[in-house]
């Protein structure tokens, strides 16, 4: 179920460049059903900004009440959100939308993460929740440069993970899939999050595989009422049929919608 | 005592609350957070006569105390929308507002005779002012002749009560008001948004895909209030006002200004539970001012001699 709830800011970590991580500490935590779900921020109480921002869930601590969350600090919305300290308050909506299936996999079949910049951060509860089902992950994660890079080792703990920067100042130098064809690693199910030519370019080579995508919008309500989120759908690709990324995503099947 | 029930043409409402038309749907998200019987009523999604996927995306962009949008009319279509949308919507117990769109005369007409037939549909709001579909709308909603006659052409065939959404984005509020009158509209609905844009710093290009897109939220409501304290003095219809409520206060400042109900629009995307907190606070403002009903704030901006009356009494 949807709840508002004002959440306690219980840290706040700068990772990387402009990247930071905070947990948050809420009764909401408990209607947290799958990796891949987000939530919608009102940063401040006034006008400044007006809009909620969506933003992903990395990881699920229900023993505590507390969820992480990792943002790249860019427009004056999250810049605003990287200045709370611990102690002060956050207006949470959610969780919102549907997350990664993780029954796709079963106990013994690989499961490949693939994760471009702050489309890493759900790929983190998704990969523990994997690995506690017994599935085998490997992670590929791309980043811009090596300073900016996060949870590496993280990552590292739960399975394999390579790394890709665009410059080549840390893993391979080039994208993720560079990486997935160099190290020529076979899986059962993909899933991914990250910037929409990876995706796509994920699709295309991997269109016999199950796959599953997580996709960034801009969005007003972010629980489907706006229409601001909505994409075609793969049968009816110029036609009327839609998809909102908000409520019927954010991740969806390849193949599912237009990318 | 209800000191909050509205009576308009075609509407007998419990309170003067209801969602703006485009930002709640057709009501099936917001079922899932809150009882929709407690609102006054709900202004539906612009219905179209065919199906509209409406604009690419971005579709929203962020503003100073406001937001752009330009989804761009985005709808099933007429037959969806009675058969499916409003067919669900009966559970809701809650009278509909149905709002028109089109971008020729005759779907307008169309899509008003078949969608005012629906029971739970209690008055139509004809939006004649979205400024987010290339063709058709922003005429209908600028010039005073051509908003008169469609008034008068979807008044022949329409069921129920027609609510003319006014365009602020006019040089004379006024005169637009008086047509729409003169056309046979039974109320006014004001004000849709006010055409904006903003530009992405890194690429240099407008942000929304649609270059331009619709103002509303908190930025706009000085300018909405302006326009229903004039028009209100100058037609006799009642008013529907909107643009950036979002508090209890604001709507005693636009029953101040002249409306009879308000609608709440983009504050439902801030907190989707703002219309009932609205209506569960309105009671205890409108007792602390001094009223015992609503209605006695209607116009009370320019009353003058009846505002001294209610103070002598």
């Amino acid at each position: 179920m949807i709840r508002q709830e004002q959440c306690t800011v219980i840290s706040q970590n700068k990772l990387a460049e402009n990247i930071y991580e905070l947990t948050l500490q809420g009764e909401l935590v408990h209607e947290m059903k799958e990796p891949g779900q987000f939530v919608h921020l009102k940063i401040s109480g006034g006008y400044d900004p007006m809009l909620r921002r969506p933003i992903s869930i990395a990881e699920i601590l229900p023993d505590e009440s507390r969820f992480k969350m990792i943002y790249r600090a860019e427009g004056r919305g999250t810049v605003m959100l990287s200045e709370k300290k611990p102690g002060d308050y956050a207006d949470v909506l959610g969780p919102l939308g549907n997350g990664f299936p993780i029954s796709e996999a079963g106990r013994g079949d690989t499961a490949l993460l693939v994760g471009g910049g702050i489309g890493v951060p759900p790929l983190y509860e998704l990969s523990k929740q994997l690995v506690s089902h017994g599935v085998k992950v490997i992670h590929v994660l791309g980043f811009q440069s090596a300073s900016a890079v996060f949870y590496e080792e993280k990552f590292a703990q739960l399975g394999e993970t390579y790394l890709a920067t665009v410059d080549g100042s840390a893993g391979t130098k080039g994208f993720v899939t560079d990486v997935i064809n160099k190290f020529k690693i076979n899986f059962d199910v993909l899933y991914s999050c990250g910037p929409t030519p990876m995706l796509k370019a994920l699709e295309n080579q991997y269109s016999h595989k199950t796959v599953y995508l997580s996709l960034e919008e801009r969005m007003g309500c972010g629980i489907g009422a706006c229409f601001a989120c909505v994409c075609h759908t793969g049968d009816d690709p110029d036609g009327y049929s839609y998809k909102k990324v908000c409520s019927d995503g954010p991740v969806f099947k390849a193949g599912e919608v237009v990318l | 005592m209800n000191s909050l029930n509205v009576s308009l043409p075609g509407l007998e409402l419990k309170n003067p609350i209801m969602p703006a038309s485009g930002c709640f749907g057709f009501g099936r998200e917001f079922s899932q957070l809150y009882d929709l019987s407690q609102l006054g009523a709900i202004m539906i999604k612009a219905t179209t006569f065919e199906p509209r996927f409406g604009n690419p995306t971005p579709r929203v962009a962020e503003t100073s105390a406001g937001m752009l949008n330009a989804i761009g009319l985005q709808n099933p279509g007429l037959e969806k929308v009675v058969n499916e949308e409003l067919v669900w919507l009966e559970q809701c117990n809650v009278p509909i507002i149905a709002n028109v769109a089109g971008s020729q005369e005759e779907d307008y007409v169309a899509v008003a005779k078949k969608i005012s037939a629906s029971p739970n549909v209690h008055a139509l709001e004809l939006n004649i002012s979205c400024p987010n579909v290339k063709t058709g709308g922003i005429a209908f909603g600028t010039i005073p002749e051509i908003a008169k006659n469609l008034t008068k052409k979807v008044k022949e065939v329409s069921e129920v009560p027609v609510y003319v959404k006014l365009s602020p984005n006019v040089t004379n509020i006024v005169e637009m008001a008086k047509a729409v009158e003169d056309g046979g509209a039974d109320g006014l609905t004001m004000i849709n948004t006010l055409v904006g844009m903003r530009i992405d710093l890194k690429t240099g290009n407008p942000i929304l895909a649609n270059r331009t897109g619709g103002l509303s939220g908190p930025a706009i409501k000085p300018v909405a209030l302006r326009m229903i304290y004039e028009v209100s003095q100058q037609v006799s219809l009642p008013i529907i006002g909107m643009g950036g409520i979002e508090s209890a206060e604001d709507v005693i400042e636009y029953f101040y200004a002249g409306a009879s109900a308000v609608a709440v629009g983009t504050a439902n995307f801030v907190d989707p539970f703002v219309c009932p907190k609205i209506i569960d606070r309105l009671p205890e403002l409108i007792e602390k001012l001094g009223y015992e009903h609503i209605s006695e704030c209607i116009g009370r901006s320019w009353k003058k001699h009846e505002k001294a009356a209610h103070y002598c009494s």
